[in-house]
Parts: structure tokens; C-alpha cells; sequence
């Protein structure tokens, strides 16, 4: 549990020297960081094994969404089609356990790998795509996999339109907690290792160049970086992160089925990350947190408008915060320190 | 600063997790989760939206069922508080709120939740709590399965028993039956297929033209131009009510003249017949178990009656020729049968024993002579259905009642 900490605290270090918005809040930041760290410690001492079982949930999105980040966030390739990665990781994992009898935790890496080699080959002709197009390309992923995974060829694995029951791991005997509590530490720990990863890749110097490839192709070209192969690995990448999330969503809900990988599903990470804030960290997982409740709370407003009242308030949420929450959050804490700063104008 | 923040976070964790080990204080156990003096707690998950929104209409009509019987004194005295939430047919959402209304809302019992992929989601969650999964509202055949989940039990009849009932009777009409089967590529229509399939072997015979269609097609004609041209003698028209109508018109101006047997997903009289225009319907054969209210031979039946003034009064913005409207209450009333027979011993246990006791029990929406019944070893409450043959206006049972006897 120590790297995901260190990592943190010198993305807090390096976010200092890079961006000039931050530059009067980085102390605040990283208590900030560290503060969020030991707050996601608490809920499983505080909330029953529902709510725990929902912010599990919560976590698992956002880890979704930060892989989707990563391509259109980051790297300005747009992907409609993020669920059908979800949906072979979880599958990936389903399979390995339940069919091989592998552990639980070695089917993530699996997960993971299967899913940055599917995303890398789907990037190299998705190279000749750009925009609309590519969004159109990775949209036919996402319808085509359910039918995919019912079909009779591959039934015997994926358990056709039944679908596979997948059994919870249970915690550690030592630990004394039951198993949603441990999934919870078990999600979270993945998460916090991939979330460091993802900051670390990010202000890297690959991570440079794939920005630069998202802001100025032909001038990132002519720099000498490899836009075909960043290109690819970046999908490869965020197919990876998105893999990941799916098997830990496998582990969570304890099912899969072709019915739970639509492509409703990769609309709604779509709808996250653009909610959370393109090309933020912090901000997938306020996505997930919009993905997971939102929906739940325009179904106690009205039932037969459930739909309705969902759109209105995306309506609202864009419209209050057309930068995302990570955008908004920004602007506000710009906003506070420029203020306190006039109000003693001797100090600096 | 750095040194210490990690540190102690790193510390405080065991400490908390330390803290998770004192055991939460035990409920007070007079009655059980959901049930106090006064009301009965039950949950319910359907499609409100999502995909498959139009089913929501059962929910509803489940709903304004329990009005009705609350209306009317109530269970014993004790009123049903019934909660349904939404799953928008989608698995990971069905656990979500079946958890939410077990361990937040703490429901006595899960009434009648919707869909095949929806139910398998929360199945091995229901058994392992022991809450029971009554009367799931799905034609899959694993429900029936008393020993390796004996928390959870069907209603309907399934879809593989109807399969090879089609496949017994199309026997009996062509003994070296061609058959073309037309289904949808997903649970519900492998289900016939597989029981049509089953049912052929026993003569051994197979399915010749196996054809598929996806819900977003926009018409079957290919698939049955091919059954044609393989010269299959037998339809079995496992569609839903669009495309059944489509397959229908287009045998009639084909000039296909096989065997035609229309599952009962299709046998909408409003739904699939009339858009198919009643002459080319003539002659269809299809299976019931509840009274189509879209059918005129039951206007002066008194369940038939019954029914328009329960939607009249409890549910009168709902269609009344939605079968859906006629599922909902018929569902729910055998889920108050099961209330009513636990009499004052309302625990979980208690409901499962009177769910695998039910005796010749019938509805006003049943086809005359079918009854439920269900023992410990029997967890498929209605499993007879009766022939119909459509004859130009209305279907027209004929034959015994057929049961799983044939399977």
C-alpha cells in the first residue's frame, strides 16, 4: 500500500511546477489527496454491506471512465464503444474463475492484458479514423459484443445467453471482515495503484507527447514523436485500465451476462467522463459517482418521467459546470485564492 | 509533513479495520424482516426504461393489485407495502437495488421481479441470504430447481415445456415434419428452440431451417423465403408480436401453406392477428394459459369481468390489450395466496413452505380448468396450457389440458 501513497504525494510535488492554476494551492493539495486517501478508508466501518457494495460500484466506474479519459480525454480519440472493453474484462475474469478455477486476483492482470491487446489491434485500423468516424467505429464494438458473446461457437465458455454466476472472494480469514467489506479495500487498493499509474504516465514524457498528439497532430509530428504508434498504445492502454475495471465489476456484482454489457453501457461512461471532466483525473470518479446515482435519483423523482428527469438534470450539471466537476472545481478554487489574495495585498 | 501524513494513514488502517470487527447489535427477531403487526414489506425490481420499458406496464398492475387488496382490509389484517424499483433490464442495476431493498429497505420477500438475465443476476444472492425469490415473472426452465436453490421458484409455464409441446403436436399432424423454427436470438427463443428440438429428437427428427432474427431487424421475409425453399411443412413462429405478424402475412403471399404454430410470446389476437389480417391467420395454432383479453369469447366470462373493473378502478390508464395488464395482478395474487396460507408465521421460511403448498389454486384469469399447484419437489406453479386454433375471429381451445407430463 506504500507506492500508490508515494505516487501521489509527488504527483502533488510535480502538478506544482507544471500547472500555472495550481501554482497557489499546491500544500492544500496535497493534504487534499491525502486527506480523500484516508477518507476512503472509512465506509466500511460506518455503512451497511449495500451502500458499501455501491461505492465499490462507484470506484469501478470511475476506473472505467479513467480509461476512456485516457483516449478522448487525453489524447483526443473519441470511443463509444468503452463497454465492450468492460464487458471482456469482466467476461475474462468470469471465465478464468469459474470455468479454470484461477484465483481471483491473477484473472485482473489477465483481464487487463486481453483487453490492451484487443484495444492495441483495434487501434491500428481505427488510425485511419479520426472524429465522428472513429466514435462510429468503436460504437459497432459495443453492439456487436453482446451478440458476440451468445454466439453458439463460444458458448460453452460464456455460458450463451445465461450468462456465468460468479462467486465473491471471500476476505482474507486474518482480517476479520466480511466479503463486500474486503472487496471494497481490495477495488480501492487497485484503484489507487491505477489512478498513481495513470498520474504518473500522464506527466510523463509519453504522456506529453500524447497530449501534443491530441492538440496539434502535425506539430507533434514534426517533433519526431511516433503519432501511429502513440496512437495505438494509447488505445491498447485505456482498453487496458477499462479491462480492469470490468473484472473488478465481474467480482462486485457476482454475474455476467450479454445483457449487462450493452451499449447503453458505454454511452453512460461516456456521459461520466464528459460529467467528470474531460481529461481529468480526480474527476473520473466524480463520473462514477454520476453513473451510479444519478440514474437512482430520477427514479425517486418520478418513475414514469425517470428518463426525463435524467436528462434534465445532465442538462443542469452542463450548464453549471460546462468544464465538468474537475473544470468547476478548478474555476472555483481560482476564484477563492484570487480573492484572498486581494483582500491582504502586502503579503506576497 | 510527507513522512507523517503516510504514515499515518498506514497506521490508522488497521486500526480501522480493527474497528469493523465489533459485531453490529442483533435486530429484535418477533416477526421477521418486513413484517411488523400492522404491514408486510415486499420489493419488486421491473423495466420502467431501458430497452425493454414496455414491460413496465406489469409492475404497474402489480401495484395497483395490492391497492386492491389493501382497499380491501389487507392480508390478515396487515396491509402490503410493496416496493418496486427499476432495473432498466440491466443485470448489474437488478443486484444493486435488490440489495438496496434487502439489506436498506429490509423487504420481507422479492415479488415477482421480471426477466431472465435480471433474475439469474441476484439468484445465488437470494439463496445464499435466504430471502425468498417468489413467482419470478420469466419462462426459463432453471427456475424449477427446489434442492440447488430452494429460495426461489417460478410461475409461469417455460418456454422449453411449450417447445416441445409444438414439436408433439406437429408431430401428430406430419410425421415426417420438415420443421422451419423462426426465434429470437437470445434467451426466450434459444428456450423454444432447444424445446422444439428436444421434442423432435424423441422421433428422431431435427430442426431443418433454424432461423434467427435480432429485435432491431425490420423484417423476418428472408428467413422465411428460406424455410420455404428447404420445403419445410412445419412453422413453428416463436416471434414476438411484430415479426410474427410479418411471418405470418408473408407465408400467406407466398403461398406457404405448412403446419403453422405461433408460440404464445405471438398469439396476441390484437398485437400480432389483426395487423397479420385474419385470413391469413386462419388456421393457426397456438398454446394458452391465461385468458387473452384481446379475444372476444370471454366478454360475458366472469374473471374476464372481474379484470376490466379491477383495471377500471385500480389501473385505468393501463392498456386493456397489454397481456402484461393481465400477468401483473395474476402474479401477485398467488404471492397474497401464499401471505394469506402463512397465517400469523410470517417468517421466510414459512413463505417458502407455502409457496411448495399450493393446492388447485385458480384465478379469474386462468383459463378454465388450469390450476397451480406446487409441492416440495415441484417449484413450476402453472405448467398446463391448452391448444387453441385460431378461426378467423377468435382462438378456439381445443384438446386436454397438456402439462410437463409431455416433458
Amino acid at each position: 500500500m506504500t507506492t500508490p501513497q508515494e505516487n501521489t504525494v509527488t504527483l502533488a510535488a510535480g502538478g506544482r511546477e507544471r500547472s500555472a492554476g495550481a501554482a497557489a494551492w499546491p500544500a492544500p493539495r496535497r493534504w487534499v489527496l491525502a486527506g480523500a486517501v484516508a477518507i476512503a478508508f472509512v465506509p466500511p466501518f460506518v455503512f451497511h454491506g449495500f451502500v458499501i457494495f455501491q461505492l465499490t460500484l462507484v470506484m469501478i466506474y470511475g476506473l472505467a471512465i479513467l480509461g476512456l479519459n485516457l483516449l478522448t480525454g487525453f489524447n483526443g480519440q473519441f470511443s463509444l464503444g468503452h463497454g465492450a472493453f468492460y464487458g471482456l474484462g469482466a467476461y475474462v475474469t468470469a471465465i478464468m474463475m469459474q470455468r479454470w478455477g484461477v484465483a481471483y486476483y491473477w484473472t485482473l492482470p489477465a483481464a487487463g492484458g486481453v483487453c490492451f491487446a484487443v484495444g492495441f489491434l483495434f487501434g491500428l485500423p481505427a488510425l485511419r479514423l479520426q472524429g465522428l468516424y472513429l466514435a462510429l467505429a468503436t460504437f459497432a464494438l459495443a453492439v456487436a459484443l453482446p451478440q458476440l458473446l451468445k454466439f453458439h461457437g463460444v458458448e460453452s465458455w460464456t455460458g450463451g445467453v445465461q450468462g456465468i454466476v460468479v462467486d465473491q472472494p471471500d476476505a482474507p480469514a486474518f482480517l476479520h471482515i466480511d466479503a463486500d467489506q474486503w472487496l471494497y479495500y481490495f477495488t480501492l487498493a487497485v484503484v489507487l495503484v491505477m489512478f498513481a499509474g495513470a498520474a504518473n504516465l500522464v506527466k510523463s514524457r509519453s504522456g506529453r507527447a500524447i497530449m501534443a498528439i491530441r492538440d496539434h497532430p502535425t506539430a507533434a509530428s514534426a517533433m519526431g514523436i511516433n503519432a501511429p504508434l502513440y496512437k495505438t498504445l494509447t488505445f491498447g492502454v485505456s482498453a487496458f485500465y477499462t479491462g480492469i475495471a470490468g473484472a473488478l465489476g465481474a467480482l462486485a456484482v457476482q454475474f455476467v451476462a450479454p445483457d449487462s454489457f450493452n451499449f447503453l453501457l458505454s454511452i453512460s461512461f461516456l456521459v461520466g467522463l464528459i460529467i467528470g471532466g474531460m481529461g481529468s483525473l480526480p474527476g473520473c470518479l466524480f463520473g462514477g459517482l454520476f453513473v451510479l446515482y444519478v440514474p437512482n435519483i430520477a427514479e425517486s423523482v418520478s418513475r414514469g418521467l425517470a428518463g426525463a428527469v435524467y436528462g434534465v438534470i445532465m442538462l443542469l450539471v452542463i450548464f453549471v459546470m460546462p468544464s465538468g466537476a474537475a473544470g468547476f472545481t478548478r474555476l472555483a478554487l481560482a476564484r477563492l485564492s484570487r480573492s484572498r489574495n486581494r483582500q491582504p495585498p502586502a503579503q506576497r | 509533513m510527507k513522512q507523517l501524513t503516510r504514515r499515518s494513514i498506514i497506521a490508522a488502517a488497521p486500526a480501522a479495520l480493527a474497528l469493523g470487527v465489533v459485531p453490529r447489535p442483533a435486530r429484535a427477531a418477533k416477526y421477521a424482516p418486513g413484517v411488523t403487526a400492522k404491514e408486510i414489506k415486499i420489493g419488486n425490481t421491473c423495466f420502467y426504461s431501458g430497452p425493454a420499458s414496455s414491460y413496465g406496464t406489469i409492475g404497474r398492475a402489480m401495484a395497483a393489485y395490492y391497492k386492491m387488496v389493501n382497499d380491501q382490509g389487507g392480508v390478515n389484517g396487515r396491509m402490503i407495502d410493496f416496493i418496486s424499483y427499476d432495473d432498466a433490464y440491466s443485470p448489474p442495476k437488478t443486484v444493486e437495488m435488490t440489495r438496496k431493498m434487502v439489506e436498506q429497505d429490509h423487504v420481507f420477500l422479492d415479488a415477482g421481479p421480471l426477466g431472465t438475465p435480471t433474475n439469474s443476476a441476484i439468484w445465488h444472492y437470494m439463496n445464499q441470504k435466504k430471502v425468498p425469490q417468489l413467482f419470478v415473472s420469466t419462462g426459463a426452465s432453471k427456475w424449477n430447481d427446489p434442492k440447488g436453490h430452494p429460495w426461489t421458484i417460478g410461475w409461469q409455464p417455460n418456454y422449453h415445456m411449450e417447445g416441445l409441446l409444438y414439436a408433439a403436436f406437429a408431430l401428430k399432424q406430419q410425421p415426417s415434419a420438415k420443421v422451419g423454427v423462426l426465434y429470437q436470438d437470445d434467451d426466450f427463443g434459444k428456450d423454444y428452440l432447444r424445446g422444439v428440438s428436444d421434442g423432435l429428437a424423441k422421433a428422431h427428427l431435427k430442426v431443418v431451417v433454424a432461423a434467427s432474427y435480432e429485435t432491431t431487424d425490420t423484417t423476418v421475409d428472408s428467413q422465411v423465403l428460406a424455410m420455404k425453399s428447404a420445403g419445410c411443412n412445419v412453422f413453428m413462429n416463436t416471434a414476438i408480436p411484430k415479426f410474427a405478424a410479418q411471418a405470418i402475412k408473408k407465408a400467406a403471399e407466398i403461398e406457404w401453406k405448412p403446419v403453422h404454430v405461433l408460440s404464445s410470446i405471438g398469439a396476441s389476437v390484437a398485437a400480432t392477428l389483426k395487423p397479420a389480417g385474419f385470413e391469413n391467420a386462419k388456421g393457426l395454432v397456438s398454446d394458452f394459459y391465461l385468458k387473452d383479453p384481446t379475444d372476444p369469447q370471454w366478454k360475458n366470462d366472469a374473471g374476464y369481468k372481474w379484470w376490466i373493473g379491477f383495471m377500471d378502478k385500480y389501473y385505468p390508464k393501463g392498456d386493456k390489450t397489454d397481456a402484461g395488464n393481465v400477468y401483473g395482478p395474476s402474479n401477485a395474487a398467488t404471492i397474497v395466496q401464499v401471505l394469506k396460507q402463512c397465517g400469523e408465521e410470517l417468517t421466510r421460511e414459512n413463505v417458502m413452505r407455502q409457496a411448495a403448498n399450493l393446492h388447485n389454486f385458480t384465478l379469474p384469469m386462468l383459463l378454465p380448468g388450469i390450476t397451480i399447484n406446487t409441492s416440495p419437489s415441484d417449484f413450476a406453479p402453472v405448467k398446463q396450457v391448452q391448444m387453441a386454433r385460431f378461426d378467423g375471429k377468435a382462438w378456439r381451445l381445443f384438446g386436454p389440458l397438456l402439462g410437463s407430463a409431455v416433458g
